[in-house]
């Protein structure tokens, strides 16, 4: 059974080029425009600060992302993750404080790799219970979503007050992740480089599994529709309890990344940051990841350079970029899915 | 007497309120293509759903081989050797054809490798645009993918909703052709509103009205049966454009 081959080449011919360079040229425009007004040495500075910030954001946007791409569930309780994630990583870090205040590198970055293990592991099981006890009853409806994972992250808040207090707490950082590097008179900080690399690492991981393992295939399968994946024979809800978590366990990575960026952990910092991560996901496309990456460095680029030039702007420059690129691309720069 | 592979016994189906399946029953045997006709609406598609577990039964039973199904899950369904083809074809836009048939796959063994040369030996497309996304494949060529997904497992069940929707007579002829391969290893129960392809690949007939069964034969006895196509299928004896009985 064979078509004609000219029709079947014309229908596989691809999309207008312009299309899917936007996302490049928006990129690009964002990345070198305010070289006009910052000195070069300034603007090397703000960048690494901005795509560090990116990365940091990239990793709590990409859990939401795949979470609401392939669940269709909108989880405000992203926030109280990402929170007890910074929360976990902090006790690891007191309990490991002579590691912590180490000299030795070995020392600082096996405490720093207890504290991301234990933060992934611990939050990952509150998102597996999260998803089991409460948003698989409200599957296809999101505004019992937004309703009662807004109402599970008052209870994950509260119970952080109740277990560490409600004040502001000062996050140890590892000593050797802490000061700067002098490249060529340009200041680098160390730790602003472990999260662009961090970033990388997690984005790399993620597209891996998606793209060459049959788990991934089956996920992003999943993201375009649900029945046509179980009706093939697979278990769509261990599927999803797993996406749930590896969502969560990536909110964990984020918020414990965010806290030793800012230096300090406080009950309600999830919500600040759910606010970004919201925008970065509809600038990327949801259920991107690609979308959630670039969406976030066009965040904290923008945020940083802004911050810089305009101050008083930089809270309002991307609910500014959100509109224009959902006025291009009401989907997305790179929609995916239903 | 041929082996009864599916039985549907008296099931009734609800979407949201609506009663659309008023105790259904039908069989399909071994070595024969079962055809389930009737009007839009008449539950042919809520019949196929509710076989594969999308959509509950609130009443009856469904049988696979003697063992009840209506209980469990689509997943636990397809896993017993039940293929399906929905009817908007459920095609996976952004994977390419080959992520496609590898979701498809539920075990990757040789026996299955065989199956795959043997379904790209009969969908010669598929392997011609092997790395192309399906999303951007012509209407066809995405009703091939959704049948050599069903099929490409151990599938003893395949269930086919409207293959012919939206295609043009030549690539329905090969459909007739796909299908009557198909049917020498898989039992068929096909949902189609085209009589011309029903009439061809069909064995045996079930039509439906208002969610019930409410006549069944051979399909050699439905072609000359004018009345019951006036009736139900909306049939006139007139020819239609092209020349076949639509």
């Amino acid at each position: 059974m064979e078509m004609n081959n000219d029709k079947a080449a014309m229908a596989l011919k691809p999309a207008g080029h312009w299309e899917r360079r936007l996302p490049l040229a928006i990129g690009m425009g964002l990345f070198l425009l305010p070289l006009l007004g910052i000195p070069v040495k300034t603007y090397l500075t703000l960048t690494i600060a901005g795509l560090a910030m990116g990365m940091l954001l990239f990793l709590v946007a990409s859990g939401v992302s795949i979470i609401f791409g392939l669940m269709d569930v909108i989880n405000f309780a992203h926030g109280a993750l990402f929170t007890w994630g910074a929360y976990v990583g902090f006790s690891i870090f007191r309990l490991l404080n002579k590691w912590v205040d180490a000299e030795s590198v070995l020392q600082n970055v096996g405490a720093f790799t207890i504290a991301v293990v234990a933060a992934m592991v611990v939050v990952a099981f509150l998102g597996v219970v999260l998803e089991r006890v409460i948003v698989r009853r409200v599957y296809g409806s999101h505004l019992f979503q937004i309703l009662i994972t807004f109402g599970s992250t008052i209870v994950l808040v509260e119970l952080i007050r109740v277990l560490w207090g409600p004040n502001d707490e000062v996050m140890p950082v590892p000593l050797r992740f802490q000061g700067n590097w002098d490249v060529m008179d340009v200041i680098v900080l160390r730790y602003p480089i472990v999260c662009i690399l961090m970033g990388l690492a997690v984005y790399a991981l993620i597209q891996l599994v998606l793209k060459r393992t049959k788990l991934g295939t089956i996920v992003r399968a999943g993201v375009e529709d649900l029945d046509m994946v179980q009706a093939m024979g697979h278990n769509i809800f261990l599927l999803l309890t797993g996406v749930f978590a590896v969502g969560a366990a990536l909110a964990a990575l984020g918020g414990l990344a965010m806290a030793m960026f800012t230096l300090q952990v406080y009950p309600d910092m999830g919500s600040t940051y759910l606010l970004f991560a919201f925008i970065v996901v509809i600038i990327g496309g949801l259920g991107s990841v690609t979308g959630s990456l670039v969406g976030a460095l066009i965040v904290g680029l923008a945020y940083n350079y802004v911050a810089y030039l305009i101050p008083w702007a930089a809270a309002g420059v991307n609910i500014l970029i959100m509109i224009v690129i959902l006025l291009i691309r009401p989907t997305g720069l790179f929609p995916v899915g239903k | 007497m041929n082996e009864i592979v599916l039985a549907v016994e008296g099931v009734h189906t609800f979407i949201g309120r609506h009663h659309i399946l008023q105790g259904v029953s039908f069989e399909a045997t071994a070595d024969n293509v079962t055809v389930l006709i009737g009007r839009n609406g008449a539950g042919k598609s809520t019949a196929l759903r509710s076989i594969i577990g999308l959509l509950p039964t609130s009443e009856g039973r469904i049988l696979h081989r003697g063992r009840e199904i209506h209980k469990k899950k689509p997943y636990q369904i397809a896993r017993e050797g039940i293929g399906f083809v929905p009817e908007h074809m459920g095609i996976f836009s952004n994977l390419t054809v080959e992520e496609n048939m590898r979701v498809a796959m539920l075990v990757e063994d040789a026996a299955t490798a065989h199956r795959l040369e043997r379904t790209l030996a009969m969908f010669g497309d598929l392997r011609k645009f092997w790395t192309a996304k399906a999303g951007n494949l012509s209407g066809g060529q995405k009703q091939m993918l959704a049948i050599a997904r069903a099929i490409v497992n151990d599938t003893s069940l395949l269930l086919v909703d409207e293959p012919s929707k939206g295609l043009a007579p030549i690539i329905i002829e090969s459909l007739i052709d796909a299908i009557n391969q198909i049917k020498e290893h898989s039992v068929v129960v096909l949902v189609e509103q085209n009589f011309h392809l029903a009439s061809s690949v069909g064995d045996q007939y079930y039509i439906l009205d208002d969610g019930t069964v409410v006549q069944k034969g051979v399909m050699e006895g439905l072609a000359g049966n004018q009345e019951l196509k006036s009736r139900y299928l909306g049939i006139s004896k007139a020819e239609n454009p092209f020349g076949n009985e639509q």
